[in-house]
């Protein structure tokens, strides 16, 4: 084997020794912390500058130093707390409301196959409805105030869940149920030390979407009898083409987004470090 | 407790996996199953614990288990089957917490498994921390916090390298040395049935039946990597299983 026994042809003796080349790079994504960082304020900084300099005219984008300032004013007077305390609330009870109804309706699902043939449909009919153009009616189910905007914003959650929690079960390793069952655990201990924990992560990320759709719903919701709400805060600088105040608004409703992603992926990593 | 199956046959549809099977697994022995894939080895064993029903024929328990047996008929599985959100210790005290066997009288229990499958300072660590070789140790050593009367391996080491299995199968040697158990070892691997087994099943090829059981009287402290006559009995196993080997492998799969 070793190359001494190899006869060497005159043209291996003469061949020229090269690096072979590298060609398993990319497709392995990596964690970049500041490029988030840098793109924001880099788009921030060009919007202002052409906004100062006048190649962005005032009607097309705010300057982002007067939204800035609005936010401040907001926070000054304290107006900011009398609209983010009711959608606050507003998007708390809705999307409690909804995720849990839609975890517990997901979980039946998955587990009962009577439950599932009958309301699978069922859901598949639901999803794909705007919940906004139901609004109206909900007004006249549950009454102008805030019972409407609950119903409006539990509705979208709980449709996404469902279909994110029955999957979740769908996925438990059917190998660990056998174990369970193979020691004699009960149905209850099953679904409950099994099942439950197995279906997890599908059902954590399934509620990363749901309360993405709930902060969405939740300007839809206060399109109709709110006074005070970030929501309205939104449609009524909109109304009024008051651009500065809608992108106040707009910010507000982004830092809430990231501010509740940031909290899932937080009990993500304290329930989940099991995973590899 | 001893284990009989009496003519157990099974079908999948009209698809035949099985016919005929009689077998007695006596008290304290270890029984190997070896046969050729698709001979239906780990379907039988899922009859035997009880996780599936026959067609045809019986598994009865002959004899009471003892009292203190919280799970008579206990599954090591080949993939170990642990659950990745529990400790070492939490995987454990899964199977007893279900008897009401919880804080100091679950301790003393757990603590004596992993004890006997040297597991003791890794009782706080994570599956996901445990080598192949480990997990199927912590998967053995919550058989043994129930007490079972019989235990039903499933290619237990199939899904480890070949120097943890050798390891493994001392442990079990070892472990069975020290207390007898019962068990249905299934097995692909001729080594690991010759090296575990007192008597070792042939199965032919789908339909799975009978074609010999082999007793080997060697005690199992005894036999040791590469004794001559093992070898001659794996010779032996071999010969009866090569064809059917052969042809099961060149069988299409008809599902």
């Amino acid at each position: 084997m070793s190359d001494t026994t190899m006869p060497h042809t005159p043209t291996e003796a003469r061949a020229e020794a090269r690096t072979v080349s590298f060609r398993g790079g990319g497709f392995a994504p990596q964690r970049k912390r500041w490029v988030g960082g840098v793109v924001f304020v880099l788009l921030i900084a060009i919007a202002e500058w052409g906004t100062r300099s006048g190649w962005i005219s005032a009607l097309t984008l705010p300057k982002p130093s007067d939204v800035l300032e609005t936010l401040i004013e907001l926070h000054q007077s304290g107006l900011l707390y009398k609209h983010l305390s009711p959608s606050l609330s507003r998007l708390v009870v809705g999307a409690a409301l909804g995720a849990s109804l839609g975890v517990g309706v997901g979980v039946l699902i998955g587990l009962f196959s009577y439950i599932r043939a009958g309301l699978v449909p069922l859901v598949a009919a639901i999803f794909p409805i705007p919940k906004i153009a139901l609004l109206p009616l909900f007004v006249i189910w549950f009454g102008i105030d805030e019972g409407s905007k609950y119903a409006l914003i539990a509705f979208g959650t709980f449709t996404p869940t469902v279909v994110a929690t029955y999957g979740a079960v769908d996925n438990v390793d059917r190998s660990l149920i056998r174990m369970g069952q193979s020691f004699g655990l009960s149905w209850l201990s099953i679904v409950r030390k099994i099942v439950l924990p197995g279906a997890m992560p599908g059902i954590l990320s399934g509620l990363r979407i749901s309360l993405a759709i709930a902060i969405i719903l939740l300007v839809a919701a206060e399109m109709l009898g709110a006074e005070y709400g970030i929501g309205a805060y939104i449609l009524e600088a909109g109304a009024l083409y008051d651009l500065e105040r809608l992108f106040a608004g707009v910010l507000i409703l982004s830092v809430l987004g990231v501010v509740l992603s940031t909290v899932i992926g937080l009990i993500e990593r304290h329930l989940l470090d099991w995973r590899s | 407790m001893d284990i009989r199956l009496e003519n157990v046959s099974h079908s999948y549809d009209n698809f035949e996996v099985m016919r005929d099977i009689s077998l007695e697994i006596p008290h304290g022995r270890i029984v190997c199953i070896v046969g050729p894939s698709g001979c239906g080895k780990s379907t039988l064993l899922r009859f035997i614990g009880g996780l599936e029903r026959p067609k045809q024929g019986r598994v009865l328990q002959v004899g009471t288990p003892p009292a203190d047996c919280l799970n008579p008929l206990t599954y090591i599985f080949q993939d170990f089957a642990l659950l990745p959100w529990r400790s070492v210790a939490g995987n454990i005290s899964l199977v007893l917490e279900d008897h009401g066997i919880k804080g100091a009288a679950a301790k003393e229990i757990i603590d004596d498994v992993l004890a006997r499958t040297k597991l003791t300072d890794f009782a706080k660590a994570l599956p996901k921390q445990l080598s192949g070789g480990m997990k199927q140790r912590v998967a053995i050593a919550r058989a043994l916090a129930v007490n079972p009367a019989v235990m039903l391996m499933d290619e237990p080491l199939s899904a480890l390298d070949s120097q943890t299995r050798e390891l493994l199968m001392d442990d079990l040697v070892s472990l069975w040395t020290r207390t007898p158990f019962t068990a249905v070892y299934v097995t692909h691997n001729l080594a690991e049935a010759v090296r575990l087994g007192h008597s070792i099943v042939v199965l032919s090829r789908r339909p799975g039946q009978i074609r010999e059981i082999v007793h080997l009287d060697t005690p199992l402290a005894e036999r040791q990597f590469g004794d001559p006559e093992l070898d001659r009995q794996q010779r032996h196993l071999w010969q009866l299983m090569r064809d059917e080997a052969r042809a099961a492998d060149a069988e299409l799969l008809d599902v």
